[in-house]
């Protein structure tokens, strides 16, 4: 019976085989001969290891996924924004600071545009940053741990879009609202938008040794949508570039209103003169509320502070270090070539790309040849930064990337395909189509002064039929496409988590021999670790039970408890004693109102548990961890709350 | 393994036919039955007849890196106290000086096994228990539970080394 399924199920799906390959229209590269060649490219046999690193925002999902190049396998969701509780991030008591803000707890966002650090513009692989757009946030993750380290809470912003973009040396992470809003925030109507609210772009400055984020100062622009953002890198090294749109400062059917004007702006902002201006005491201190939440490596555990003071600086009293370069139809990436010459702004309602030239920005400024001014900033003349146009044929330019040949990718939404041009001539060299309706595009190190230029990941909002159905919500789709010859050879084709917006690539050799093992148990600060099985204990205090408890294969230390009451507060501390790589113990308690851990070698993580019913209920590891992973389960007897049975904890007694 | 699974099921069947209401029987449940040494006895092996733990293999230098090593005469008592420190973090959780746990205890093990064959199990018991014939025994012997790979260094497996000799 079974056999006859199997066999029909054979067939079927050849024959689906078959016909799909009929009806590629020559898109998909079915050709054989084609095919075999470009299977051979992304086949990592058994055993074998990808050539590249991708980590992919989640977007709604709030987290990193991580995948390899060129083979698409997903090897890692890394928790950021969201409640995760695959290992308990967010639920268990050390990681639940991590998602404080000055809201209170909030357990998501939407994660957008991943940016690895840099040192002299190249990728070092030290951590990777990304953005919470819905309550504004910037996270910081290790890529030696892979584990969300830090995350700042932004004031004044809202929808934390044109972020999370890192200068070439990683002095500042940067952060542009999308919506302007009243600063501070108050009671006023809606319709006295234009004028009053402001656009905040934050400068969160890093420390060079610890990673260590600290919101140095906000500009306060007019009230203008800030959309993406890049840093000038070499010669434009001090600048960033943001591109803007509503300059209508449209309020409501922002659809059409936003779209009045013919040209938006790309603001060019000098921050190293306005560092400068602040450290010499510059801007004005004002009141606030914002989360600052580190998670400790040695403690295993995070704190939150709430900061109260942010310095704004009012760009129009530094003179020379703001400016608006116009750009058409409502630009919405932001991108400069590795070299730090060209910005490119792509019009999203428009067919063309607009490339700005660096050199042609400082002659304009220093020639003072301004057209006008938008609330004290002056804006330059649109001929005079022009660099070039280029003439995709395309519609609805989204993101432009580059690779180490002088050429710049950039995707088409409307039109759903890859254009790759040419620096400097504008000529379009070739177009490959997505699948579809594509964002972001990426090539390892795309954005920075040393890209990778082997393969370019296009990431599409739109999936239809590139998969197997699964009921209306599909995954989103993923191509892979050659880009080392002259042409771009689409090669493969995977689906993502969440909605990846951007992506960061960096190539292997960078990252895995740093990427941790194990966590040293020697190291383990942890207040409430236990290094050593015969310190494992249950203490009380009042209604709070602190049991100290220790795990390595396969058993609990210890795994009988009793004198628990209903109505007690119990916190399981649990230190995992292992010391082997890729070897975490989990620990789930019957009825309890969070998530399991998954505890890591050396690592200690604490689980919340309130008995309410009296009886004896069993607890277990939920990671399979050895031949006796079954046997690894213990007991605790909950008795009622006013019993008087002593507090008595036992191993193999 | 056909006993095992005749046994599994028996108890199973016990299991359901004591769900039939005689919640209030105090009696413990139990099956006669031995398992596991005894299974194995039964297909004999050469060399089986006696368990492992108590085998003197002491020619045996195991697999893994280390090849040769000579002791002092005299115990280092410096090291052999670094050596407790570690094992008293690393391996106590399996290991009791006072009683057999998940593991053997460690008390006279030089009198079985030679300091080449102790340092080798734990750099690399996995390595061990695939290649060494005793290692493997003994994993069988102790209910399969294999033994944590702690990611010591030689030095700190050395000095547990010397502290097994003050035992």
């Amino acid at each position: 019976m079974k056999k006859y399924s199997y066999f029909i199920s054979a067939l079927m799906v050849s024959a689906l085989l078959l016909t799909s390959c009929g009806n590629q229209n020559g898109n998909g590269g079915s050709n054989s001969a084609l095919a075999s060649n470009n299977a051979e490219k992304v086949y990592v046999a058994p055993g074998e290891q990808d050539e590249f690193y991708a980590f992919m925002s989640g977007g709604y999902s709030g987290n990193i996924t991580v995948y390899g190049l060129p083979s698409g396998r997903l090897f890692k969701e890394i928790p950021v924004f969201s409640q995760f509780p695959t290992s308990g991030y967010g639920y268990s008591e050390e990681t639940k600071p991590m998602l404080n803000t000055s809201f209170g707890f909030v357990p998501w966002d939407d994660a957008h545009h991943p940016d690895i650090s840099q040192t002299n513009g190249e990728l070092d692989g030290r951590w990777i940053f990304i953005n919470g757009n819905n309550t504004p946030r910037i996270a910081r993750v290790s890529l030696s741990t892979f584990e969300t380290e830090e995350i700042i809470e932004l004031p004044n912003s809202a929808g934390n879009h044109s972020s999370s973009f890192i200068t070439e040396n990683t002095e500042y992470v940067v952060a542009g609202t999308r919506f302007s809003v009243p600063v501070p925030q108050r009671d006023m109507p809606i319709n006295e938008y234009k004028g009053n609210f402001k656009g905040a772009l934050s400068f969160i400055s890093i420390a060079p040794d610890t990673g260590r984020l600290n919101l140095d100062f906000q500009m306060m622009m007019p009230g203008f949508n800030y959309d993406l953002s890049h840093p000038g890198r070499g010669k434009s090294h001090g600048w960033f570039f943001f591109t803007t749109y509503n300059t209508e400062e449209a309020n409501s059917l922002m659809e059409v209103n936003s779209s009045q004007n013919d040209k938006d702006f790309i603001a060019a902002v000098n921050w190293k003169m306005i560092a400068e201006y602040v450290k010499n005491g510059g801007g004005t201190k004002m009141a606030t509320e914002y989360a600052h939440n580190v998670y400790d490596e040695h403690t295993h555990s995070a704190t939150s502070t709430m900061k109260k003071e942010v310095i704004t600086v009012d760009p129009t009293k530094v003179p020379g270090a703001v400016f608006f370069l116009p750009t058409p139809k409502s630009p919405h990436g932001c991108d400069v070539d590795p070299s730090g010459q060209y910005i490119i702004g792509n019009g999203k309602l428009s067919a063309d790309l607009t490339i700005h030239s660096f050199d042609k920005m400082i002659a304009a400024i220093e020639g003072k040849k301004f057209d006008g001014e938008a609330y004290g900033i002056p804006i330059l003349k649109f001929e005079d930064v022009l660099a070039g146009t280029v003439k995709s044929g395309g519609l609805g330019p989204l993101h432009t990337e580059f690779d180490d040949k002088g050429n710049a990718y950039t995707t088409f939404f409307i039109s759903s395909e890859v254009v790759k041009w040419k620096l400097g001539t504008w000529e379009v060299l070739d177009r490959q189509p997505t699948f579809y309706s594509v964002g972001h595009l990426m090539i390892p190190g795309g954005n920075s002064r040393k890209p990778f230029g082997k393969y370019v990941v296009a990431m599409n909002k739109i999936t239809k039929d590139r998969y197997l159905p699964t009921g209306p919500e599909m995954e989103h789709s993923a191509q892979l496409y050659d880009i080392s010859g002259d042409k771009m050879e689409l090669i493969y084709d995977f689906p993502t988590h969440g909605e990846p917006h951007y992506a960061a690539g960096i190539p292997a050799e960078l990252l895995a021999p740093k990427s941790k093992k194990i966590y040293r148990l020697d190291d383990n600060k942890h207040p409430f670790a236990v290094t050593s099985p015969d310190q494992a204990k249950v203490v009380r205090e009042g209604k709070e039970v602190h049991v100290y408890m220790s795990t390595i294969r396969s058993h609990f230390t210890p795994d009988n408890i009793e004198g628990i009451k209903v109505g007690d507060k119990v916190y399981f501390h649990i230190t995992n004693h292992e010391q082997d790589f890729d070897v975490p113990h989990g620990f789930a308690m019957i009825g309890q109102n969070t998530s399991e851990l998954l505890i890591m070698p050396g690592q200690t993580k604490t689980s919340l548990w309130e008995p309410k019913k009296v009886g004896v209920w069993p607890f277990y590891c939920t990671d399979f961890c050895s031949a006796l992973h079954q046997e690894m389960q213990g007991y605790v007897r909950v008795s009622p709350a006013d019993s008087d049975v002593p507090l008595t904890y036992t191993l193999g007694e | 393994m056909n006993t095992k699974t005749f046994v599994t099921g028996l108890v199973i069947s016990f299991l359901l036919l004591s769900c039939g209401g005689k919640e209030e029987k105090k009696e413990t449940f139990n099956v006669d039955r031995k398992k596991s040494t005894e299974t194995i006895a039964e297909t004999p092996e050469p060399n089986n007849e006696v368990p492992a733990s108590q085998r003197i293999t002491l020619e045996d230098k195991g697999v893994g890196q280390i090849k040769e090593i000579t002791l002092d005469p005299v115990i280092n008592m410096e090291m052999a106290a670094a050596g407790e420190a570690i094992f008293k973090t690393n391996c106590t959780a399996c290991h009791k000086l006072d009683k057999r746990f998940i593991g053997p205890s460690p008390k006279g093990i030089l009198e079985r096994r030679s300091p080449e064959w102790i340092m080798n199990m734990i750099l690399d018991p996995k390595l061990m228990t695939e290649q060494d014939r005793c290692a493997k025994d003994l994993l069988i012997e102790f209910n399969g539970a294999a033994m944590a790979n702690q990611n010591l260094t030689v030095e700190e497996t050395r000095s547990i080394l010397e502290y097994f000799r003050t035992l």
